[in-house]
C-alpha cells in the first residue's frame, strides 16, 4: 500500500515537472529580445533560397503556427502544451521538408539511446569490480594507482575527452574513422561490425569517464562497508573474500550509486548531445545541430522537447525503480 | 589557514597548487600581454612553437599562449560568477525552504527537482539558436545560475531538517537566540565546508557547459573563453592541417584545470567531513 502510495505520489511530481519544463520551453522563445519567425526567415535568407513575397508570407504563418503565435498568451499555451502532450506532433521538418519531425526523432532516438545504455553498462560493469577490489584494499599500491586514475578521468568532460581521443586514435594514429558512416544491408554482420566500430571512440569518451566516478565512490563505499558488523561476522563464518564481496559488500555498495544516477542523468545527456556532434554521430545530438544550422525551427523544438522529457522520464523511472532494488526501503 | 592544511589529504594540496597555477595563469598574465591576442593577423599565421611564440600561432594569425590566458581569465570568471550567485541563492532558498517547513518548503522543494530534471544544454541551444546565433556571455551565466542553484539547496534543505531536531538548536531556540543568529552561529558551521566544496565543483560545471556551447559555436565566439578557442580550431580544421598545440592547449587547459578544481573540491568535502565526525 506504501508502495502504492509512493508511486502515485511520484507519477503526480514527473507530470508536474513535464508541464513546468513544457512551460519554460513555451516561455524561452517570448523571452528573446528578437521575433524568432522573423530571425528563422532570416536565417532562411541568408542560406541563399530565394523567396518571392507571397512564399515568404506562407513561411510566416506556417512558422506563426509552429510557434504557436496565434490568440491570446493563454490560448497560445494551451494550444503548445495540448499538441506536444496529447499529440506529439511537431509538424514537418522545414529544412527536410515534408518529413515528419517524429520520424526524423523515431531514427535517431535509438542511435543517442544506444550509445548511453551500452556505455553506462560497460563503465558500471567494469567500474562497479575494478571499485570493489580497489576498495577491498585500499592501500595497495594498484588501488592507489587506480584510484590516481579515476580521479584524473571524472572530471574531463565528455566532449573534451572525445576530442582527445578522436585527436589521438583518428588524426595521429589513423585508426578509428573520423566521422561516422554505416554501411550495410538491414541486419547484416557487416552493418553490426560497422555500428560498432563507428561507436567505438564515441562510446569510449562516455565509458572512460563514468568509470572514473563509478570506482571512486564504489571504492569508498566498499571501504567504509569493510568495517562495518556483517562484514565482519562474515568473514568469522569463514566465508570467502569473492563471497563477501559479490553478495555482502556489493549489494549495499551499488545502492547508493542509483540515486547518484538518477542526478547525473541530465548531465550525461548533456556531454552525450556534443560527443554525437563531434562525431557526426546519427543521434538526437547531431539532429538538434542540423536544426541550430538549418534554421529549422520544428525540428529544434520538437527535439528540444523530447530530449527534455526524455531526461525527466528516465530520472523518473530510476527513481520508482529504486525502492523495488532495496528492500529496506521496500518494507518501510 | 595553517591549521585547515595540517591534516588535509594529499589531493587537497596537489589540486590547490594546480588551480592557483591557473589563477595565476588567467588573472595575472592577461595583464602582460603584447596586445589583444584576439586581434586577427598580429602575428605571422601557422607558426610552430617558438621564442617569440611560445605555442605557436594561429591560422588567423593570434598567438595561442596569449590567447589561452584571455581564454582562461574570461572562462574562470564565467565560472566563478556563475558558482557565487548560485551557491549564495541555492544555500539561502535551501536555509529558507528546511527551517521553514510548510508550504514553503513544498514550493521550492518542487522548483529544485524540477530544474534539476531540466537538462540545461538543450535549453541553452534554443535560446542561442533563437536569439541570433549566439548567446552572449552574461546571458549563458544567468542561465547556469537559474540551473544550477537547486544542486547546493537540496543538500543544504535535508541539513537543515536533521538540524531543526538536534538538541543544540533546541537550547538555543529555548534561551532566546534568534532565528537568524541559530542559523547563523549553529547551523551554517555545518553546511560551510561542503558548500565550498560544491562551490568549486559549480564553477566546473559553468566553465564546462560554457564551453560545450562554444565548442558547437553557440556561444559568443568573438569573445575568447576556453570552448571558444576550440571551436575557432576546429572551425579551421586545425586537425587536418596537424596544428595539433592550437587545439590541444584549450584542451589540455581544460583538463589540467577541471582536475585541478575537483580534487579541491573532494579534498574540501573529505576533509569537512572528517572534521564533522571528530567533534
Amino acid at each position: 500500500m506504501n508502495l502504492l502510495r509512493y508511486i502515485a505520489g511520484r507519477l503526480v511530481v514527473y507530470i508536474l515537472v513535464v508541464i513546468f519544463a513544457l512551460t519554460v520551453l513555451f516561455f524561452v522563445p517570448r523571452l528573446g529580445p528578437t521575433d524568432p519567425v522573423e530571425a528563422m526567415l532570416a536565417k532562411v535568407a541568408s542560406q541563399g533560397a530565394y523567396m518571392d513575397a507571397a512564399q515568404v508570407d506562407a513561411l510566416r504563418q506556417s512558422l506563426a503556427d509552429t510557434f504557436g503565435l496565434d490568440g491570446s498568451l493563454w490560448d497560445q499555451y494551451g494550444a503548445f502544451i495540448k499538441r506536444i502532450v496529447l499529440t506529439a506532433d511537431f509538424g514537418p521538418s522545414l529544412s527536410m521538408y515534408p518529413t515528419p519531425v517524429m520520424e526524423l526523432i523515431r531514427n535517431a532516438l535509438p542511435w543517442t539511446f544506444g550509445l548511453l545504455l551500452t556505455s553506462t553498462l560497460i563503465a558500471w560493469v567494469l567500474g562497479n569490480f575494478v571499485g570493489l577490489l580497489s576498495g577491498w584494499k585500499p592501500n595497495s599500491t594498484s588501488s592507489r594507482v587506480m584510484e590516481g586514475i579515476a580521479i584524473c578521468l571524472y572530471p574531463i568532460p565528455y566532449y573534451i575527452l572525445a576530442l582527445l581521443l578522436s585527436i589521438l586514435f583518428s588524426y595521429i594514429w589513423k585508426i578509428f574513422p573520423l566521422t561516422t558512416t554505416i554501411r550495410g544491408a538491414p541486419w547484416s554482420w557487416e552493418l553490426i561490425t560497422s555500428v560498432v566500430w563507428n561507436s567505438f571512440l564515441p562510446a569510449m569518451s562516455i565509458v572512460i569517464v563514468v568509470f572514473g566516478w563509478w570506482v571512486i565512490s564504489v571504492k569508498a563505499q566498499t571501504t567504509a562497508l569493510k568495517e562495518e558488523e556483517f562484514v565482519r561476522y562474515a568473514r568469522l563464518k569463514g566465508l570467502g573474500d569473492a563471497r563477501i564481496l559479490s553478495r555482502y559488500v556489493l549489494p549495499n555498495a551499488i545502492l547508493p550509486q542509483i540515486t547518484f544516477l538518477a542526478l547525473q542523468i541530465g548531465l550525461m545527456f548533456n556531454g552525450s548531445l556534443i560527443t554525437e556532434i563531434l562525431f557526426d554521430y546519427p543521434g538526437l545530438g547531431l539532429l538538434i545541430y542540423t536544426a541550430v544550422l538549418q534554421g529549422d525551427f520544428n525540428l529544434l523544438m520538437g527535439t528540444i522537447s523530447l530530449s527534455v522529457i526524455a531526461v525527466a522520464t528516465a530520472t523518473m523511472i530510476i527513481d520508482l525503480i529504486y525502492p523495488l532494488l532495496d528492500p529496506r526501503i521496500r518494507h518501510r | 589557514m595553517a591549521k585547515f592544511f595540517a591534516d588535509a589529504p594529499f589531493r587537497l594540496y596537489l589540486g590547490v597548487v594546480l588551480v592557483i597555477v591557473f589563477i595565476i595563469f588567467g588573472a595575472i598574465l592577461p595583464w602582460f600581454a603584447p596586445g589583444d591576442p584576439l586581434v586577427w593577423y598580429t602575428a605571422p599565421r601557422n607558426q610552430n612553437p617558438s621564442a617569440a611564440h611560445w605555442l605557436g600561432t594561429t591560422s588567423l594569425g593570434q598567438d595561442v599562449f596569449w590567447l589561452l590566458t584571455y581564454a582562461l581569465r574570461n572562462s574562470l570568471i564565467l565560472g566563478l560568477i556563475v558558482a557565487g550567485f548560485s551557491t549564495v541563492i541555492g544555500v539561502f532558498l535551501g536555509l529558507a525552504a528546511g527551517y521553514a517547513g510548510g508550504w514553503l518548503d513544498r514550493v521550492l522543494s518542487f522548483f529544485m527537482d524540477a530544474l534539476l530534471c531540466i537538462p540545461t544544454l538543450p535549453i541553452l541551444i534554443l535560446m542561442a539558436a533563437l536569439f541570433g546565433g549566439q548567446l552572449a556571455l552574461p546571458i549563458v551565466g544567468l542561465a547556469l545560475v537559474l540551473f544550477n542553484w537547486p544542486y547546493p539547496a537540496r543538500q543544504v534543505r535535508a541539513v537543515a531538517l536533521t538540524m531543526r531536531e538536534r538538541e543544540f538548536v533546541n537550547v538555543a531556540w529555548f534561551s532566546g537566540e534568534s532565528s537568524v543568529r541559530i542559523l547563523v552561529r549553529h547551523i551554517f558551521p555545518y553546511i560551510a565546508g561542503w558548500s565550498a566544496a560544491n562551490f568549486i565543483n559549480t564553477v566546473l560545471v559553468g566553465i564546462s557547459t560554457e564551453s560545450a556551447l562554444a565548442v558547437i559555436g553557440l556561444s559568443s565566439a568573438q569573445q575568447a573563453t576556453l570552448g571558444t578557442m576550440i571551436y575557432w580550431a576546429i572551425n579551421y580544421q586545425a586537425l587536418l592541417g596537424g596544428k595539433y598545440i592550437w587545439i590541444g592547449s584549450p584542451v589540455v587547459a581544460i583538463v589540467l584545470l577541471f582536475i585541478g578544481l575537483f580534487l579541491v573540491s573532494s579534498g574540501v568535502s573529505m576533509r569537512s567531513s572528517a572534521r564533522r565526525m571528530s567533534i
